[in-house]
């Protein structure tokens, strides 16, 4: 067998993009491939549809390695989830009635929105439902080891790509719909975003803050999940060819924010954001003009018109890393510029790593 | 001369917070007597209350601290509204110039122990890069540069001033929120007042809201028990603009931003609220100041959240609702009824077998 060990120290190949000799698609994938094929796993997608990924040694690819279901049994696990469960009339009645009590509500500002203008309700039954469809269907957002996210005050710090942050909303989604206390992510919003009419408001009330540290640290401190992109804007809009490399991670201000909270940093790579606008140029005097970080030129954009405003339908997958402690640095850690440099850089080397791994299991960008 | 009870001389009397406070203080036994000062006589009925008619901006006034022989003093003699006064620049030497004089002669009133001054939380500005929660201490990136927000950052200036030349006093600042009630009258409750409440389209602040029984309530505590030092005085929580208009059962009428000058200057013209541009600013991204340190270091619990004292403000001035919650109420009891009846039709075509057979017939 000519298959790569991923723990072998060797060179990581970065451009996924090549081309690969194209064989009809086996239609069992656990049936013995073909000789000189490299085994796919064995695991099914959430679609219903086998997972095309390469396996590892275990039998499935890196993103079902921790799926705690049976492999095997692949026809009839596929046949169950295309089958959509019949709605019961009484069902139908209290969605019915759950709407009506809803519309009631917001017509009648009868809910509660939290001193930061976090509205639970209505991020979870119109923001984030706007944003599922994405999720499972369009981008099908895979997540490795969110159950690692610890259940009080935790910073989550990710890498940031895509010309438009569509990753802090998936991250969002992820957390709360897979992990299992379905946890909302607070994240710290550029100024840019919460200045800009109808978007503002919106990320306020699905629970964003801008990067201040006095709202983080009083956020982690009543025990929510902080998301941090130290990037900002070098990586969200960073040249298509730098795709997965991290930029400069701020000044470190998210770790001295970690210490001073003394909780931990959960590093999180974000696999398939990079490719949903491909950023190749930057039109430097429009952004200036219209006081924008930068004016994204794409594959799509503007190109086709408002069609390229249609992000590519790339193949997601956000890794969730052990958490990385703070509480055995000294308390004054957080004014020791060294220690923040360091802690900075470990996390940083971190989702570098996370990234390279993940990478390796992604079979092509799409898929 | 504690023993003998304070003595306490407030400024701008004739303003409802300050009456308020003022009958506070005569019930107190604690209290020895009670002055207050202001160009126009207050029309609450006061009982031990001495009125001193007299301008804030002439040397006067240090005539008054002395012969009053308070050692107590309260400035509310801040006027927030060009309106009322006629004229922004009216408007501005009364607040800035009078309460110069009146600390000027604070300074030199050997007998003074305590200062109060009533501030705001407009000091802050409105600002998208301000944090969530504002505190005490921290410099926000744009401090208002007009209307009765720069007066007051300019009267704490003064005030900061005097405690560090008298550091003998104790000085407390009480920066309150829109402060919203039964008597007050502020652009804010006039516009909620309207009959079509206009917002800025695609922005929605967030408020936080202060019953003026609060801002009574914290102003007295600072006189007869002086905790020095700076506080945001804000009922708990939040509510969004949007939230408020809805509580109120108002409609609104998002405006692009644009027009927002035009419409500010129509409504001040009509009379109806006296919009000022630090306040056109407070509808694009609002403000909340933290209150952590009112309750721990001030010791005040406010008893009216923010959505409690927009509430009862609501209550009190009789604000005519255009939706009204039976209807709304109402309407969503019909439709499930509606939908009720056209379940049957509904469901066989979406249920499957003899599930959705049985339903017919029952």
């Amino acid at each position: 067998m000519s298959e790569r060990s991923a723990a072998g120290g060797e060179v990581i190949p970065l451009d996924l993009t090549r081309r690969r000799p194209r064989k009809p698609a086996p239609v069992t994938p656990s049936a013995s491939p073909a000789a000189g094929e490299r085994a796919r796993c064995q695991q099914v997608t959430a679609s219903g549809r086998p997972c095309r990924n390469y396996a590892t040694a275990s039998g499935r690819c890196i993103v079902h390695a921790d799926d705690p279901t049976e492999t095997g049994d692949q026809e009839r696990r596929i046949e169950e989830a295309a089958r959509p469960e019949p709605l019961a009339a009484a069902e139908w009645e209290a969605i019915a009635a759950e709407v009506l009590a809803f519309a009631r509500r917001r017509l009648l500002g009868d809910y509660k929105v939290d001193p930061y203008g976090f509205d639970r309700e209505l991020t979870e039954q119109v923001l984030m439902p706007l944003a599922r469809p994405l999720y499972q269907r369009y981008w099908r957002v895979r997540t490795t080891g969110i159950e690692s996210v610890p259940s009080g005050g935790a910073l989550l710090v990710a890498n940031h790509s895509g010309t438009l942050p569509f990753d802090a909303i998936m991250t969002k989604l992820a957390l709360l719909d897979e992990h299992p206390e379905h946890r909302h992510l607070r994240e710290l919003a550029a100024d840019l975003a919460l200045r800009t009419p109808i978007i503002g408001p919106l990320s306020r009330k699905s629970g964003d803050v801008l990067a201040h540290d006095d709202d983080a640290l009083r956020l982690l401190a009543d025990g929510e999940l902080v998301g941090v992109w130290p990037e900002g804007f070098k990586g969200v809009g960073k040249h298509y060819r730098d795709r997965y490399k991290l930029q400069r991670f701020g000044r470190g201000g998210f770790v001295e924010v970690a210490l001073r909270a003394r909780v931990p940093i959960i590093p999180v790579g974000i696999v398939g954001a990079e490719e949903i606008y491909p950023l190749v140029a930057n039109v430097r005097w429009l952004a200036r003009l219209l006081n924008l970080p930068y004016f994204p030129v794409t594959w799509q954009f503007p190109w086709l018109g408002p069609l390229g405003l249609l992000p590519l339908p790339s193949k997601w997958i956000i890794a969730f890393g052990e958490p990385i402690a703070t509480d055995d640095y000294p308390a004054d850690a957080a004014d020791d510029p060294m220690a923040v440099l360091e802690l900075g850089d470990r996390v940083r080397d971190t989702i570098q790593q996370m990234l390279y791994r993940t990478l390796m299991g992604r079979r092509s960008i799409f898929f | 001369m504690a023993d003998r009870g304070r003595r306490v001389l407030i400024t701008g009397i004739a303003n409802p917070v300050s009456c308020a406070l003022a009958a506070r203080l005569e019930a107190d036994e604690g209290v020895e007597y009670v002055a207050g000062v202001d160009l126009v006589e207050p029309d609450a009925p006061l009982e031990r209350t001495e009125f001193i008619r007299a301008d804030l901006r002439s040397p006067l006034v240090a005539k008054v601290i002395e012969s009053t022989r308070v050692d107590t003093l309260v400035h509310l003699g801040i006027t927030t509204t060009p309106g009322q006064v006629g004229g922004r620049s009216r408007m501005k030497e009364l607040n800035v110039i009078g309460s110069m004089q009146l600390l000027a002669a604070a300074q030199k009133a050997p007998r003074l122990r305590n200062v109060v001054v009533r501030s705001t939380t407009a000091v802050y500005g409105s600002h998208y890069r301000n944090p969530s929660l504002i505190t005490e201490d921290v410099a926000t990136d744009a401090p208002p540069r007009s209307g009765y927000a720069k007066d007051a950052t300019e009267v704490e200036t003064y005030a900061r001033g005097l405690s560090r030349r008298r550091p003998d006093l104790t000085m407390t600042i009480l920066r309150l929120a829109n402060t919203v009630g039964p008597t007050v009258e502020t652009p804010l409750t006039k516009y909620f007042a309207l009959p079509v409440v206009p917002t800025v389209l695609g922005y929605d602040p967030r408020l936080q809201l202060l019953h003026e029984d609060d801002a009574v309530g914290a102003l007295e505590r600072a006189t007869v028990d002086p905790h020095p030092g700076i506080y945001n005085v804000a009922g708990p929580g939040v509510i969004y603009l949007s939230q408020a208009i809805r509580i109120a059962g108002k409609v609104a009428v998002p405006l692009a931003r644009p027009l927002m000058p035009w419409l500010a200057g129509m409504l001040r013209q009509s009379g109806r609220v006296d919009f000022a541009a630090d306040q056109l600013q407070f509808l694009l991204y609002g403000r909340v100041g933290d209150i952590t340190r009112l309750r721990e270091r001030f010791g005040y619990e406010p008893r009216y959240s923010t959505r409690e004292a927009l509430e009862a403000f609501i209550e009190s001035q009789g604000i005519e609702r255009a939706i009204d919650p039976e209807a709304v109420t109402a309407a969503e009891r019909e439709l499930l009824g509606v939908l009720r009846r056209l379940r049957p039709t509904g469901d066989t075509a979406a249920a499957e077998g003899t599930a959705g057979a049985e339903e017919v017939r029952t």
